[in-house]
C-alpha cells in the first residue's frame, strides 16, 4: 500500500495540467444550480466548448468504462479531478438523470447493443433522459404502477405517469412499465421509451415556486421496440430499484442538485450583513444558535459521506445507507433554505418585480423548491422504511 | 379547549366561520390570488365583512363600534386565517387600536366611526428594514411634517389612513399630499408596500406617551397569532382528512403509526399555541400588567407552530402539496409572512428573556 499514492499523485498533475489548459476560466463557479428545475437555457459559447471538451475526453463520467465514451478512471482518480476541478472552480457539465441514474443502471442490466447505443450519448451530454416512474396512484407505493405494455410486434404502451422530471425537455424516458396485470412486483418491466414518438404528451405541472420542472405524462397507444425492453420481462422492480440507489446517492450531495442548493452565500455571513455584526458575532443570539448548529450538522454530513466513499471502495455500489444519505442531505438543504428566508427577513420572501435582488428571489425560490428534495425520489417517510427494513431488519415477517 | 366565550363572543365567532365557510373558503383566494386586484384583496368581500360589522369590533360604542375587544377580534381573525381570507381586517384593526388607545377625543370623533362603518382601510407603518424593529425607526417630523419610509407596509395598497411610528411618536399621515406608495409582490399574493413620506402632512396622535408604541404593536402581533392559529388549525385538519382518504400499499394513510404519531405531534402543538394565544388576547383585554410577555409567548409559539404545520402539511401531501393546485403551498408562504411580522419567534423569545431576568 505504501506506493499507492505515486500513481495517484501522477494522475493529479496530469488532471491539473489538463484541467488548467481546458477549462474556460470565465466559467469560474458558473455552475448553476437551478438548471434541472428551471429548464436548459441556451450554452454560452464558452460553456459550449466547456461541454465538447468534457464529453469527448469522458470526465463528465469519470468511473464509467472508456469504450462507452466514460472516462474510465478509477474511484481514486475520480476523487482527485473532482478535488481539482473543485480546487480551479470548475463543474461539471455532463449532468442529468442519464448520468446519474439510468447510466449506471444500464451499465448494469443493459444489452451490449443499449449499452453501445445508449451510454456514448450520454457521456457527450447529447441526450436527455427522464424517469417515468411514479403515476397518480403510484407514488410512495411505486410498486403500484399501471401503465401497461401490451405484447404485439412492438409493446403498445398506455398510461399515465406523473413527476416526470423535465419530461417536457426530455428526448427519451426510461420507465417501468406493466407487462403483467397477475404480478403486482414481477409484474413490472423496465422499459425505454423516445418522448417523440406519436401518442406521448406531456403537460407542465406547475409548483408552488412558480416553476414546472415536472410534467404529467400520458402515453397512448404508444408503440415501443422490442429491442428497448431493459433486461427480462417482470425484472423491471429489481432494476428500477437499483436505479432508485443510484437515484438517493446522487440526491444526498456530492452531484446532486441538494448537494448543489447548499453552495452559495454561507449563512453566518448573510446573518451578518442582514441582522448586524456585533464584534464578529450575528448580532441576533437565538438566530445565531441555530445557525451554529446547522453549520455543524453540515460538517458532519460531509464527513459523512467522505467516509461513506472509502467504504464503497471495497463496496459493489450504493447501498441502504444512501437512504441516510438521502434524508440527511433533505434535512440540511431545507433547513439551510429557511434559515436562509429567516435571516433575510421580509426581503426574502419576494415574489417577482421592484424591491428585491436578483439573489433576493432566487433564494426565495429556492426555498419553495426545496421542499421537494423530501419528497421526490422517494420520501424521508419511505426512506426510513428502507433504514428501518433494510439495515435495521425490523418488521420482518416471522 | 377553548377560552371562555360569552354569548356574543360565540355568535361572532359562529357567525365568522359560517361566513369564511360558505363565503370566502381557500377558492376564494385563489381567484383572488390570479385575478390580482390592484388593492390585494376582495372587495365585494371587504364590504360584506364590514356589513356585519367586523371592523368595528375594536371600535368603542361610543364612536359607533361593538366595543367587543381584542378576544372577540382574535375570534374572527383566526375564522379569516383559517380559509387564508385575504382582508384587510387586520391592517385596519391595528391601526384602530393606536387611534382608540392614543387618539384625541377629536381624533376618534373623526376616524373610528368611519372605520367602524368600514369606510376606508388603514395600517400600522412602523418597519423600515425586512425585519421588525421598533427601537429603528428614522422616520421624523419636523414642523408638522413627516418625512421618511416604510417598508412592507400591510395593505399599503389601499389604506386610506396610515398611522406611522416617527422618532418621537406615533402620527396620524393620510393618503395623498407627500404620500407615495409602491407595491412589492410576495410570496404570499397579499397586498404590501413600500411607503414613502416626504413632508407629509401629519396629526400626531395625542395620548398614550411613550409605551404606546409598545402596545399597539402588541396588539398587532396578538392579532397576528390569532389568524396564524386559525391558518394552524385549518391546515392540520386539511392534512387529517387527506391521511385518511389517501390509499397507498392498500391501506389509507392515516394508518400507518408513524404519520399518526406526527400528526399527534403537531395536535399538541396547536393546543399549546391556542392557549398562549387566547391567553395573550384576554390579557389584552384585561389590561394586565405583563401584555407583553403574554403575546412574546403568543407570537412565539404561533410562529414555531405555523412553521411546523406549514412543512408538514407540504410533506403530508407529499408531491401534489408541491403543486400549485393544491393549498398547501398558500398556507406555507402565508405562514412565512406572518412568521415574520411584528416580530418573529427569536425577537419575541428574546424579548421573552429579558422580561423574565434570563
Amino acid at each position: 500500500m505504501a506506493d499507492a499514492p505515486e500513481p495517484i499523485e501522477g494522475f493529479r498533475a496530469e488532471a491539473r495540467a489538463w484541467l488548467a489548459e481546458h477549462f474556460p476560466p470565465e466559467l469560474k463557479g458558473k455552475d448553476n444550480a437551478m438548471s434541472a428545475v428551471e429548464g436548459p437555457g441556451e450554452l454560452t459559447e464558452a460553456e459550449a466548448r466547456w461541454k465538447a471538451t468534457m464529453g469527448a475526453k469522458g470526465w463528465g463520467v469519470p468511473t464509467w468504462p472508456a469504450q462507452y465514451g466514460g472516462g474510465g478512471l478509477s474511484r481514486a482518480e475520480a476523487r482527485v479531478l473532482s478535488e481539482e476541478m473543485a480546487r480551479i472552480g470548475a463543474w461539471n457539465p455532463i449532468g442529468g438523470m442519464g448520468v446519474m441514474m439510468f447510466g449506471p443502471t444500464l451499465l448494469e442490466y443493459g444489452s451490449e447493443a443499449q449499452k453501445a447505443e445508449h451510454i456514448p450519448p450520454i457521456a457527450r451530454g447529447e441526450v436527455r433522459w427522464c424517469q417515468g416512474y411514479s403515476e397518480p396512484n403510484a407514488g410512495s407505493d411505486l410498486a403500484n404502477v399501471q401503465t401497461f405494455a401490451a405484447d404485439d410486434d412492438h409493446y403498445v404502451v398506455n398510461g399515465q405517469k406523473t413527476w416526470t422530471s423535465g419530461g417536457q425537455w426530455a428526448d427519451k424516458c426510461f420507465a417501468l412499465v406493466r407487462t403483467d396485470k397477475g404480478h403486482k412486483h414481477g409484474g413490472i418491466s423496465f422499459l425505454l421509451i423516445d418522448m417523440d414518438a406519436p401518442g406521448v404528451e406531456t403537460r407542465p405541472i406547475r409548483l408552488i415556486s412558480g416553476q414546472s420542472p415536472f410534467c404529467e405524462t400520458f402515453f397512448t397507444d404508444v408503440r415501443v421496440p422490442k429491442a428497448n425492453l431493459v433486461g427480462r420481462e417482470g425484472q423491471g422492480w429489481e432494476i428500477g430499484t437499483r436505479l432508485l440507489q443510484h437515484e438517493r446517492s446522487s440526491l444526498s450531495g456530492g452531484g446532486g442538485s441538494a448537494g448543489r442548493m447548499l453552495a452559495g452565500k454561507p449563512l453566518a455571513a448573510m446573518a451578518k450583513e442582514y441582522r448586524g455584526d456585533a464584534d464578529g458575532r450575528i448580532a441576533d443570539a437565538d438566530l445565531r444558535g441555530r445557525i451554529v448548529r446547522h453549520e455543524m450538522e453540515m460538517r458532519a454530513f460531509a464527513l459523512t459521506l467522505r467516509r461513506a466513499a472509502l467504504d464503497a471502495k471495497s463496496n459493489s455500489g450504493p447501498s441502504a445507507t444512501s437512504s441516510i444519505m438521502k434524508n440527511v442531505g433533505a434535512r440540511i438543504t431545507q433547513e439551510r433554505a429557511e434559515l436562509a428566508i429567516e435571516i433575510m427577513g421580509m426581503q426574502g420572501l419576494g415574489w417577482e418585480g421592484e424591491g428585491f435582488a436578483e439573489e433576493e428571489l432566487a433564494q426565495t425560490r429556492t426555498w419553495l423548491w426545496g421542499k421537494a428534495v423530501s419528497i421526490y425520489g422517494g420520501s424521508t417517510e419511505i426512506q426510513n422504511n428502507v433504514i428501518a427494513k433494510r439495515i435495521l431488519g425490523m418488521g420482518a415477517k416471522a | 379547549m377553548m377560552a371562555v366565550l360569552d354569548e356574543d363572543q360565540v355568535m361572532l365567532r359562529d357567525m365568522a366561520r359560517e361566513w369564511a365557510d360558505n363565503e370566502a373558503p381557500v377558492a376564494a383566494f385563489r381567484r383572488m390570488r390570479d385575478a390580482a386586484p390592484p388593492e390585494g384583496y376582495d372587495a365585494d368581500l371587504w364590504r360584506a365583512q364590514a356589513e356585519m360589522g367586523w371592523a368595528g369590533v375594536l371600535v368603542p360604542e361610543a364612536q359607533s363600534g361593538a366595543g367587543m375587544g381584542y378576544l372577540s377580534l382574535g375570534l374572527v381573525l383566526e375564522q379569516l386565517g383559517r380559509n387564508l381570507v385575504a382582508s384587510p381586517l387586520a391592517a385596519t384593526a391595528a391601526a384602530t387600536s393606536a387611534i382608540v388607545l392614543g387618539g384625541t377625543p377629536e381624533q376618534q370623533a373623526a376616524w373610528l366611526p368611519r372605520i367602524a362603518a368600514g369606510e376606508l382601510v388603514a395600517t400600522l407603518a412602523v418597519d423600515e428594514g425586512p425585519h421588525f424593529a421598533p427601537d429603528r425607526v428614522a422616520a421624523r417630523v419636523e414642523g408638522g411634517r413627516l418625512t421618511g419610509t416604510k417598508a412592507f407596509v400591510a395593505e399599503g395598497d389601499s389604506a386610506a389612513l396610515f398611522v406611522v411610528a416617527a422618532t418621537d411618536g406615533l402620527y396620524l399621515v393620510e393618503r395623498g399630499e407627500g404620500v407615495s406608495v409602491a407595491s412589492r409582490r410576495m410570496v404570499d399574493a397579499r397586498s404590501h408596500a413600500f411607503v414613502t413620506f416626504e413632508n407629509a402632512p401629519t396629526d400626531r396622535l395625542g395620548e398614550g406617551g411613550e409605551a404606546l408604541l409598545q402596545a399597539v404593536t402588541d396588539r398587532a402581533a396578538a392579532a397576528t397569532a390569532a389568524e396564524m392559529l386559525g391558518m394552524a388549525t385549518s391546515a392540520f385538519e386539511q392534512v387529517n382528512d387527506y391521511l385518511k382518504g389517501r390509499v397507498q400499499f392498500g391501506q389509507t394513510l392515516d394508518s400507518f403509526q408513524a404519520l399518526q404519531h406526527r400528526m399527534a405531534r403537531m395536535l399538541t402543538e396547536i393546543e399549546l399555541m391556542r392557549s398562549a394565544v387566547e391567553g395573550a388576547l384576554e390579557a389584552i383585554d384585561a389590561k394586565r400588567s405583563d401584555v407583553g410577555q403574554a403575546v412574546s409567548l403568543a407570537k412565539a409559539l404561533a410562529g414555531d407552530t405555523l412553521h411546523l404545520v406549514s412543512r408538514e402539511m407540504v410533506q403530508l401531501y407529499g408531491g401534489v402539496g408541491m403543486t400549485d393546485e393544491y393549498d398547501a403551498g398558500f398556507y406555507l408562504k402565508r405562514a412565512r409572512v406572518l412568521e415574520a411580522m411584528w416580530g418573529n419567534a427569536a425577537w419575541h423569545r428574546e424579548r421573552f428573556a429579558r422580561a423574565n431576568g434570563m
